[in-house]
């Protein structure tokens, strides 16, 4: 199960300057842990007591994980995480 | 200038004055920080405002823009529109006293022209050649606006389905339009990508965005001003993404932090369509966060369905003792049809759910008797005109008296 994880340049430094890394695992949280063991900065920068901070959006294919299960998303072989921060205003 | 950093609302981390928009160590946003020492004298610092130019230029001391000096400053001023005393509405609604602070009185019809002139001005002056923005409607108008005053290119993203009206006062101005298949939720994540890859770019609402926001507390001084140097007991005002609410409330306090004004925050009520109400259905629920919602409602300029500020609007509904609420399209053309037939102010959408939720406060008591009211109308009613299309008759005649009286003659019995 390789997954791709797109990184905000926010984010980079903690990978190596990467855009992305890759991931295993058949859900979001696990896609998320895997990289985490490689790279553990980017946990403390994404999680807030074992959960996604509340100023981090992640998308699966362009829709909010949120929309979705969550955490516990299913994620196909192949599949694209995006990681952005939140901001909005019309 | 008096702005002196960017800070952390998250962990309170500080940064430089420079375009960045987020935590690097918690994803929280940044916002201007400023050291307002210099300002002990209160009268003098009132006198440089009063003897200020007639536009958001005259707050200059509380945003965050080095020089030149405001009244050299080029651009589209915005800012310094009517505070309207709405006697027929209050009477109407049963209510004491009502403002209307019209900001389709700006320069591209909406309040966006206070932010996006702050965010332009701030862009120049960081050395950007490029603006951009990723917008519902009014944004759009007022980005290629600027872009065209100031002589920058601009690259503007809208969803696809957006008002007509908008989209032809955006393209009249020479810029990049961009239709996006997809809601405002997906160009606004489109921008938050692009804006990692261009970076000449200055995404007015996502890099720049500590200094676009700033630019909204400049309603809240001017209702300050204009009342005579008071404060209102409540305001009434749309949400979409929470940033124009929560900014008029932090205008209001750094105006009573130096000595300009005295008293507290008003209580902040907050306004949106029931078919985009994040914000509202926490607030009903009890939360102190947002569950993204797909947009559905005629008030596409609050069609924001993943509101950045929503956290931020909900505690400062709850510290100021206001509410959420949200209201029908149904109610938003009604509060439409309100405003015109009681003010003669036709506002947009957004500014018929301000105007519906103002009246479902009233009607439900939530405001107190002796209330001095200020309803926030960000926008301009005929950049929405499907919203009233159909919603009255004319009267067709021939050129002739006889004509004319037999119509009038008809509608009578009827």
């Amino acid at each position: 199960m390789s997954i791709t994880v797109k990184l905000p340049t926010q984010l980079r430094d903690t990978v190596g300057g990467a855009a992305s890394v890759q991931a295993e695992g058949a859900t979001v949280g696990e896609a998320l842990e895997s990289v985490f063991t490689s790279h553990g900065e980017l946990r403390d920068r994404l999680y807030q007591n074992g959960d996604l901070r509340r100023f981090v959006n992640v998308y699966l294919g362009g829709e909010d994980i949120r929309f979705l299960d969550g955490l516990q998303t299913a994620l196909p072989d192949g599949a694209e995480l995006t990681i952005l921060p939140a901001v909005a205003g019309g | 200038m008096a702005a002196k950093q960017l800070k952390c609302r998250e962990c309170g981390t500080e940064y430089a004055l420079e375009a960045i928009y987020v935590c690097s160590k918690c994803f929280g946003p940044l916002e201007v920080g400023y050291d307002h020492s210099g300002l002990e004298d209160v009268g003098e610092v009132r006198r440089r405002i009063q003897g200020g130019p007639q536009n958001i230029w005259r707050y200059h001391d509380f945003l965050p823009l080095e020089g030149p000096q405001p009244r050299t400053r080029t651009g589209l001023p915005a800012g310094c529109t009517p505070l309207v005393r709405a006697d027929r509405l209050a009477e109407r609604l049963g209510l004491r006293e009502v403002w209307i602070k019209n900001d389709a009185a700006n320069p591209t019809h909406s309040f966006k022209d206070r932010v996006v002139s702050v965010a332009a001005t701030r862009a120049r002056e960081l050395g950007f050649d490029t603006l951009a923005c990723a917008s519902t409607g009014n944004l759009a108008n007022s980005v290629a606006a600027h872009g065209a005053a100031l002589g920058m290119d601009s690259y503007v993203l809208i969803p696809a389905d957006l008002e007509e009206q908008k989209v032809l006062a955006t393209g009249v101005y020479g810029t990049n339009l961009v239709k996006v298949r997809g809601n405002y939720d997906d160009v606004n994540r489109l921008c938050t990508e692009l804006s990692g890859d261009r970076e000449n770019w200055a995404f007015v609402n996502i890099n720049m965005r500590p200094y676009y926001a700033e630019g909204s507390k400049t309603v809240a001084f001017e209702i300050a001003e204009q009342l005579g140097w008071e404060l209102p007991d409540r305001c009434v005002v749309p949400i979409a993404s929470g940033s124009l609410y929560t900014k008029i409330a932090k205008g209001f306090q750094e105006f009573i932090n130096v000595g300009l004004i005295d008293g507290d925050v008003p209580t902040m009520s907050g306004a949106q369509a029931t078919g985009c109400s994040p914000v509202a259905a926490a607030f009903r629920d009890g939360k102190d966060f947002c569950r993204p919602v797909k947009p559905q409602t005629i008030a596409k300029s609050l069609a924001i369905g993943n509101p950045a500020d929503g956290p931020y609007a909900l505690d400062l509904a709850r510290a100021t003792g206001g509410t959420i609420e949200s209201v029908s399209d149904h109610e938003i053309r009604a509060g439409i049809r309100l405003l015109a037939e009681t003010t003669g102010i036709f506002t947009e959408t957004a500014g018929g759910v301000t105007t519906a939720v103002l009246q479902k406060l009233a009607e439900s008591g939530a405001i107190g008797s002796d209330e001095r009211v200020v309803l926030v109308i960000t926008g301009e009613g005929l950049k929405t005109l499907d919203a009233v299309r159909d919603s009255f008759m004319a009267y067709l005649v021939d050129p002739t008296i006889q004509s004319f009286e037999k119509a009038f003659a008809e509608s009578a019995r009827i």
